[in-house]
Formats: structure tokens, sequence, C-alpha cells
């Protein structure tokens, strides 16, 4: 068994090295005929400027994108130097036009190098995880998490983190520099929508995948724990089927890409111009991405967290909380547990929301008065939000920094949906995490292990429920405690809450904690 | 109940001093604090600066956990509530002048002293005990002391088959070390558990790999020159190659610093019914006690665990900043525990070997790795104690039912309210209610929840 995880290791990481060349090889020349394929009409200009890159192969992706990116800029700041404000171009040619220009093994093969850079890393996994704790019993498996250099911030850790980091800052500022991984899944993605693969097709596969691969890690890590079983089941499923096949497949049926169990303000473009405009061009199945999303924001929200808690979105569907939930997992004991993070969590992640609210609202005034008032603050506003909490946050923080502050910085300090699923949880609703009499011994095993940094004990120990703004729900501190202290539960609202608990067992006196 | 005069100085700003920041003095210490905003305290333990978990010891050697995650409270609490910290061993009370001295702090006074000093390992005299590799475990300078014996070993023996005797096989076993376990009674626990309960830990030992040796006890342990243990010989004439013997044959409570003292003490501490020793504004809480009575009838004259000592300090606490000063009454007795991965709840009285009149109905899962009894007095009826082992049911449940004396058939129709397993899991309640249908000629039921309940994971 030792050896074929070995063995699986070895061709994850070598997948993995594959993985991150790919980018490095290849040839790249552009010409008259592409330009003219790729550039709008009102930007005829570049076929000029361009010129001089014309028939030149470039035998590296770096200095392709250099020459490219000196053109470019040098005529846009002609143009601004120049004062012609209405000539400068806003848009981004340098993915489309180097994607175009490429040709070399990856284009030649592309699934070849699917097999080796894809396949083959996700065959190493599952030879490694299929046979963890084959031989043990049911039972929680913390044993040397502490002495893990990848899952106590050694040397594994930082690198994982910063190959995440880097990954992610790529993508969001530099995509360019993928288009040959997006070439080794352009086969997959014509299959599937009729197009050729954007980096957030990319993006979306490897998302997908590290949810399934890490799930089948989730069932043999928590064999025994239907409720955590479960709700991996239940989180697989809404990333491959919502979040990344029926997209996919709108597409192919020329409606814009949808994600129906992405709620605003998380899906903080759902009011912006060009989605409301691409829904209600999209006859009846628009209209109802339209009705089915608000319905979702005024009913949806309030109604299923009031039976359930926030754990019906956070740790059952939500794509976010489906990545922080497998992949994140060896690290949700990493998150910060002291009073002081809470003071902080409060903070920014209620401060995203009235950001989030503040842009939609200017949003939707804009687009009912004609877009007269206010109209360029509410782009800065939307370009603003877009780069701090839509890239940088929830992505380059959010997931790079699992392995070093643990897998939830995003929902438990930024994600304004958190936020508000979270009002309603702490103020209207039937779910607690209910303390067993006087159990509790203190251990610490339920706050350590919390991924929203918790200090679980901190109410179990003196008898009292958890009822928190910020809990998820997704049942490790019950899993994880040996005293068997904790239960979710959803049960009447009397008795929810007990400020001031007493321990029971002991006759003497009553001393309120 | 006593007249505060007659219990204690209730001076103003009187200073009281607690040695030991376990869980006995950190709970008695923060009771005060609520009700007295003037008392100055200060708390004194030479193991550690801060109160941490000593029952979480296990899961750091284990790597589960570090030393900050088992700290209770975060370390602003105490000086935001104002407790004085002293990291040192008392090394001499004198309890006339009232003063204490330490091993490097100076002296100091106090008007009240509350001794909360635990316990130690038991030893029992073993030839041999005195190499290297051979250790009991109870404090941080136990578990550092294991780092280092256990360090690169193969084999490890654990002698003495209780609680920490189990959790020590856990902590050897997490990193790969072959661990033979020798366990004096028939099976696992004998003092505490029943047969059948004691045997399905023991099915769950072996089958975690432990190689366990029950109705076996050591006769000695030998060394090689260099003082290191190397094997020992049980009483069944084998010898064990071994490089690490951990002793956990049970503590005693840690009473050196007061032996040939004014204090009286025989095992512990001679306490009253108020916590009281023989001398004025001297009191004994937590495992170093010893009720010159038993509490209770069911209760014993030493209780060392976690709870018992929460409850002393609660009490101790109370009555030191009250009017009137109360007797300890412990209520529905309850512990817990894990053996591995089959954790373990008790409340009221199940004794190891059923009493005269004592009715008992056992139920276990076909897996051999759950199972639930319940006691009951035969003629009354009246239930009087549970285990549970592998499935977890309500304390608030049960400590009801015990206080109220349910009768048994009424316990098993409620007994639905009991669970407390987690959501999604297998109940066990049918298949429990069943047999005991079964067993006793009832038809008890549980009522089935409707569909809307069971969608909304609640009865309305
Ligand atoms: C490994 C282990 C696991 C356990 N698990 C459980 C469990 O799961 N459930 C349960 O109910 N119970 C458990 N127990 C028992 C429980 O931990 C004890 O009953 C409880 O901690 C006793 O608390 P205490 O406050 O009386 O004393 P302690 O926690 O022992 O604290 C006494 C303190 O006094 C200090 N001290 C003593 N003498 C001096 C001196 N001269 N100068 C300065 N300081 C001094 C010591 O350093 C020590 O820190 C376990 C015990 C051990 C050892
Ligand atoms: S894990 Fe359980 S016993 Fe440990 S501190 Fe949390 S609630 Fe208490």
């Amino acid at each position: 068994m030792k050896i074929i995880q070995y063995l699986g290791l070895a061709l994850f990481v070598g997948g993995l090295l594959l993985f991150s060349l790919i980018p490095f090889i290849g040839q790249f020349t552009l010409d008259a005929e592409i330009t003219d394929k790729k550039i709008k009409e009102e930007h005829q200009e570049l076929l000029e400027v361009l010129k001089p890159m014309y028939g030149n192969t470039y035998s590296h992706q770096i200095a392709f994108v250099n020459d490219f990116n000196n053109y470019f800029d040098a005529y846009n700041d002609r143009l601004k130097e120049e004062e012609k404000w209405d000539e400068v171009i806003y848009e981004d040619y340098a993915f489309s036009i180097t994607k175009a220009s490429a040709h070399g093994p990856v284009q030649q093969h592309p699934w070849l190098f699917f097999a080796g850079a894809l396949l083959l890393p996700i065959i190493g996994a599952l030879m490694y995880i299929f046979p963890l704790h084959r031989d043990e019993p049911d039972g929680i498996k913390n044993n040397g998490t502490y002495f893990s250099s990848m899952k106590n911030r050694g040397w594994l850790g930082i690198l994982t983190g910063t190959y995440l980091i880097g990954f992610y800052i790529i993508l969001y500022w530099n995509a360019e520099y993928l288009t040959n991984l997006t070439d080794m899944v352009d086969g997959l993605s014509m299959f599937l929508s009729g197009e050729p693969a954007s980096q957030w097709f990319l993006y979306g596969c490897l998302y997908t995948l590290a949810i399934l691969v890490m799930g089948i890690r989730m069932f043999r890590r928590y064999k025994g724990n239907p409720y955590q079983i479960i709700r991996t089941y239940s989180v697989m499923f809404f990333q491959l089927a919502f979040a990344f096949l029926i997209p996919e497949i709108l597409v192919l049926l020329n409606m814009p890409w949808h994600d129906f169990k992405n709620i605003w303000p998380l899906d903080y473009d759902f009011f912006f111009e060009y989605r409301i405009e691409g829904m209600l061009g999209s006859g009846a199945l628009g209209m109802f991405m339209l009705v089915w999303g608000i319905i979702l924001i005024i009913l949806g929200v309030p109604i299923f967290t009031y039976f359930y808690g926030k754990r019906w979105y956070c740790s059952w569907i939500c794509g976010c909380g489906g990545l922080a939930e497998t992949l994140g997992d060896p690290y949700r004991h990493l998150s910060d547990k002291s009073l002081k993070a809470w003071k902080i969590e409060r903070y920014m992640v209620h401060g995203v929301l009235v950001f989030a609210v503040v842009m939609t609202g200017f949003t939707i005034w804009n687009y009912f008065s004609g877009f007269g008032l206010l109209g360029d603050a509410t782009g800065m506003l939307h370009q603003w939000y877009g780069f701090l909490i839509g890239a940088a946050f929830a992505g380059v923080i959010g997931t790079g920094f699992y392995p070093f502050m643990g897998n939830r910085v995003w929902c438990r300090f930024g994600c304004p949906l958190a936020a508000y699923l979270g009002i309603v949880q702490r103020f209207k609703s039937r779910f607690r995490i209910t303390t067993n009499g006087g159990q509790c011994i203190s251990c610490g095993n339920c706050s350590t292990y919390c991924e929203m940094g918790i200090d679980v004990k901190w109410y179990a120990q003196r008898g009292q429920n958890i009822v928190r703004a910020s809990c998820v729900g997704c049942g490790i501190c019950s899993a994880v405690c040996p005293r068997g202290v904790l239960k979710l539960e959803n049960k009447s609202e009397k008795g929810r809450i007990n400020e001031h608990p007493i321990i029971i067992g002991n006759d003497s006196i009553k001393v309120e904690n | 109940m006593i007249e505060a005069a007659n219990y204690c100085n209730h001076s103003r700003d009187r200073h009281i001093v607690i040695i030991g920041n376990g869980i006995s003095g950190i709970t008695c210490a923060r009771t005060i604090r609520k009700r007295d905003h003037h008392a100055k305290i200060t708390i004194i333990s030479g193991e550690s600066q801060h109160f941490y978990s000593r029952t979480a010891l296990m899961y750091l050697y284990m790597g589960h956990m570090r030393y900050e995650n088992v700290k209770p409270y975060e370390d602003f609490f105490w000086e935001k509530n104002r407790f004085s910290l002293i990291h040192d061993w008392v090394t001499k009370v004198d309890l006339a002048e009232k003063k204490l001295f330490f091993k490097q702090s100076t002296d100091i006074t106090y008007d009240i002293l509350i001794i909360a000093t635990g316990s130690i390992p038991k030893k029992f005299g073993w030839k041999g005990e005195e190499l290297s590799g051979v250790q009991g475990f109870y404090g941080l300078q136990d578990l550092n002391e294991m780092e280092v014996n256990t360090k690169d070993i193969k084999h490890a023996t654990v002698v003495g088959g209780g609680l920490i005797g189990i959790e020590l096989c856990e902590m050897l076993h997490s990193r790969d070390i072959s661990v033979t376990f020798l366990v004096k009674d028939k099976h696992f626990w004998g003092s505490v558990l029943p047969e059948e309960e004691g045997s399905l830990v023991d099915r769950h030992i072996r089958e975690h790999g432990v190689d366990l040796r029950l109705s076996t006890t050591m006769e000695a342990m030998e060394g090689e020159g260099n003082g290191k243990v190397s094997r020992i010989k049980t009483d069944k004439g084998e010898t064990i190659n071994t490089q690490f013997v951990g002793l956990a044959i049970g503590v005693t409570p840690n009473v050196a610093l007061f032996q040939n003292t004014s204090l009286e003490i025989e095992t512990g501490v001679l306490v009253d019914p108020y916590f009281r020793t023989n001398i004025p504004n001297v009191f004994a809480i937590g495992d170093c006690a010893e009720f010159r009575e038993k509490p209770d009838e069911n209760r014993k004259n030493i209780e060392q665990v976690w709870y018992t000592g929460r409850m002393h300090g609660e009490t101790l606490g109370y009555n030191l900043t009250s009017d009137k000063a109360h007797t300890y009454q412990p209520g529905v007795w309850f512990n817990s525990a894990k053996f591995f991965d089959i954790e373990y709840q008790t409340y009221g009285k199940v004794p190891a070997t059923l009493e005269e009149k004592m009715g008992s109905f056992y139920w276990e899962h076909p897996n051999g790795k759950i199972g639930f009894r319940i006691t009951f007095d035969a003629k009354t009826q009246a239930i009087l104690g549970v285990n549970a082992l592998g499935l977890r049911v309500s304390h608030e449940f049960f400590d009801c039912a015990i206080n109220n004396q349910w009768k048994i058939n009424k316990v098993m129709a409620r007994l639905n309210e009991a669970d407390f397993d987690p959501e999604f899991f297998d109940s066990h309640i049918t298949s429990i209610l069943q047999a005991y249908n079964h067993r006793f000629g009832t038809q008890i039921t549980h009522k089935k929840l409707s569909f809307w309940s069971r969608l909304t994971g609640t009865s309305l």
C-alpha cells in the first residue's frame, strides 16, 4: 500500500511540474490576419501598431507578451499624451492575441498534455488517497497534524501557499501567460460549450477537480461520520453540476453563463448592467434566472437559514465553501481563534457587506435613472470592488492563504453573503450547537479544528450553547470532540440562547457562568 | 449552612492564595472574582504559568494540538480579571505565620489559603522503577520526558488498565510504536466497567493492534548497563523486550508539601463538607482533597476527576463570597472518556458488578462496538444509572431522569429525547427499545416523526 501511495505522490508531483512548465513551451507568431480577426472594428489602428511583430517567431511566451505589451502600451500612451481620450483602448487583447498566435507541441497534441498535466496528477492523487486509513477503524484521524510540514506552516505548506498565490495573481492579472494551459483544455471546452477555453474555463476545471479529488479524501478521512460524508457529496455535486456543467451548457445554448446557486452579494455583479441585459435578452430562461436570483436573495436566504442555519449554503452548496471544505480541510486548524481576530472579523466582513450593498444600490439607481447620475463613480466602484474584493480577497487571499491562515479566510473576513446569512443565523434561526450539560473537559479540540476561528470551547466549558453568526455548520467540532459534547441541531428557538448558563451536576449551589 | 463570619476571613482586601492552577483552583478563583471585586487573588503553580487542560495532554503528544491550543483561556484573561500568577514551586508552608516559601520567588503571606495541588502518579516500588525510560504520566514535565524517552523506540509497555493507561497506549500507537498493555483485571478498567463493556473495549484495543494482556501484572523491570530499561518480567513468567515503560496504576493526592505540618492529612488533605481543613482559613479542593465523610453514600472520599474538581472549586468559591456557606452536594454522578475511537459516557450508578436488588439491561450493537446499559432498582423500578459506549446521550436528560427517580419504563418511553448522536447517524434508540421490549415483554413505542419534522430536522 505504501508503495502505491509513494508512486501516486510521484505521479502527482510530476504532473504538477509538467503543468507548471507548459506556459514555457511552444512558439508564437503574429500576423495581420490573426490581429484582424481578434480586434474590434473600431480598433483597426492596432493592425498598424503591431506590424513590427508580424512574422517574427518568438520561442518564448514571455518575450512575445512583452513585445505585445510594449507596442500596445506605447500606442495608448501616445493617445493619452495627445489627449485623445476617446481613442484609448481599454480592451484586453493580450490574452486572445497570444492564444491565437501560439503554435507548438501543446497546440499540436492538446490531449497529450491534458493527459499528462491533468489526468496524471489526478490519478496520482487518487492512488495516494484511496489507501488512506484503509486498515484503521473509523475515528478521527488527526495524528501528527501539528508535526506535518504541509499542515503546520512548514516548508511544504509555505511552498504550496506561494504557488497558489502566484497562480491566482497570474490568473487574475496576467492571464496571457496561461494561454498554453487553456489550449490544453480547449477540446473539453468545445465539447461542453462550443467555445474555446478561456482562463476562466481552465480555472473552473481545476477548481472542480480539486473539489472532487479532495472530496474523495474527505470520504476516507471521515469514514464512519455520515454528516461529513453526505455534506461532502453535496458540495461535490453542486460544484460539478451547478458551477461547472450547467453554465457551460447554457453557453452552448447561446445563453449567458449562469451559476444558479450563486447568490448576490457573493455574486456581486448580479445587478451589473451587462448581467441584467444578458438575462433580459435571453427569453424565458433568462427571465427565470433574474427572478430566481432575486427570490434566493429575499426569500431563500432567510427561510432556509431560519430552518437550518447558514450551513445550508456555506458548507453544503457554496463553491467557495466547497473548496474550503475539501482542498482546504488539511488547513482548518490554522485559523486564528483569538478574541482580537473575532473583532477584526466583524468589522471586515460587515464592512464588505456594506460596500457591496452601496455599490449595488448605486448600480440599480443608475440603471433606472438612465446612467446620468454618478455613472463614473459607479464604474469606479465596480472596478475597485472587482479588484479588491472579487479578485484579491476572494481569490488570492481566500485560497492562497489556506496554508497560512486556514481554509476560510475569505468566508470569515470577506464574504458579504456570509455576513448576510450570519445576521439571520444569529438573530432568527433554529440552528445552534447544543452543549451536552457539564461533560466538557476544556480539551480544546473543537476550537482548534474550527475553520471559522470560533473558540467553541469557551462556550462548551461553561455549559452554553454555541450561537454564532460565523458558524458555517461544518460539524467538525462535534466530530473531533472526544467527550460527545457538541451537537449541531435545528430545534425550537426556546432555550437556544442561554446567556447565563449554569453547569448541571452540582446540587450544592447554583453559580451563573 | 454556616454564617459567613464563622467560615472565613471576609475582610475587604483579603489576600486569597491558591496553590495549584488546575481546574479546581482556577474554577474557584473565577467564582470568587465573579462575586468579589476587591479580594486580592494569587494563583501559584510550579508546572506552568497558565492554566492548561490536563485532560488534553495526550493530544499534544499525538500532534492534534499544540500547547497554545489546550489553554482554556487566552493569556490576557488573567490580568483582565486581576489574578496574580506565580509560576514557581512552593517549597515550604508556614501555617502559623500564614506564609509560603518558594524555590525562587520571594515568600508571600496569605489571609486565606486554598490547597489545590492535584495528584501525582502512584508508584508501586517495583524493582527497576528508577531506570530511565520508566515514567508516570501526569503533567507537562512528564510529557517532555516522554518525548525524550520514546524517541526512535520500537516497543513500549504500559502498565495499568485504567484511563491514563489506555491514553498512553493510544499516544504511543499514534507514533507507530508497538505497545504491550498489561492489565491486572480480567478485562479493561475492571474496577469500573461491567464485563460486557470491558470486553467491548478489550476488542477495540486489540483492533488497533495493541498487544493487550489481561490478568497480567508486572513483576520487575531490568536494564542494560546504561541505566535504560530494556525488558520487563510479568507475573506469568514472560519476559518482554521493551524500551519504554509507562506506569499508570492510578494517582494519589499530592500532599508532600504538608507532610510534618499541623495540617491533618491522611491520603489527601482532610476536609469537611465545606472544604475546611483542620486549620481556619485553609481549604482544600480537587484531586488532593479527602472528605472525612463521603459527601453521599454513592460517592468516594477522594474523587479525582475533572468534573468534581470543577464542582469543588465552584462551591468553595461561592462559600468564600456569600453570607452563608453551603455544604458540598454533588448531584448525579457523571463522567466520560474515550477509548481510542470509542466514546464513553456514564450517568448515575453503574457498578462493575451488579449489586443485590439491582436490575440491569444491556444492549450491544451487532458490530460489537456500541453498547448501552441501564441499571435500575429491582423493587421500585427507578432508574439508577446508564453507561453509553460508542453513542452519545444527553446529560440533561439522564440528570433529570435519575434525580427524579423515573421508572425504567418511562425512561425507555422517552429514550429518543436522550439521543445526542450527530445528525444523519444511524439512531440506535429504536434497536435498544426493541431489545428492551423483547426482554421485558413491554410494548413501549416512540412517536413517529412527521415528514415535516424530519425535513426540518426537528420535532416542532
Ligand atoms: C493524562 C490525564 C488525563 C486525564 N483525563 C481526564 C478525563 O478525561 N476526565 C476527567 O474527568 N479527568 C481526567 N483526568 C483527571 C483530571 O485531570 C484531574 O482530576 C484534574 O486535573 C485535577 O485538577 P486539580 O485542580 O485538582 O489539580 P491539578 O490539575 O493536578 O493541578 C494541580 C497543580 O498544582 C501544582 N502544584 C502542586 N504542588 C505544587 C507546589 N508545591 N508548588 C506549586 N505548584 C504546585 C501542580 O503543578 C499542578 O499544576 C486526567 C488526568 C490525567 C493526568
Ligand atoms: S472538544 Fe469537546 S470536550 Fe474538548 S473543549 Fe471542545 S467541547 Fe469541550
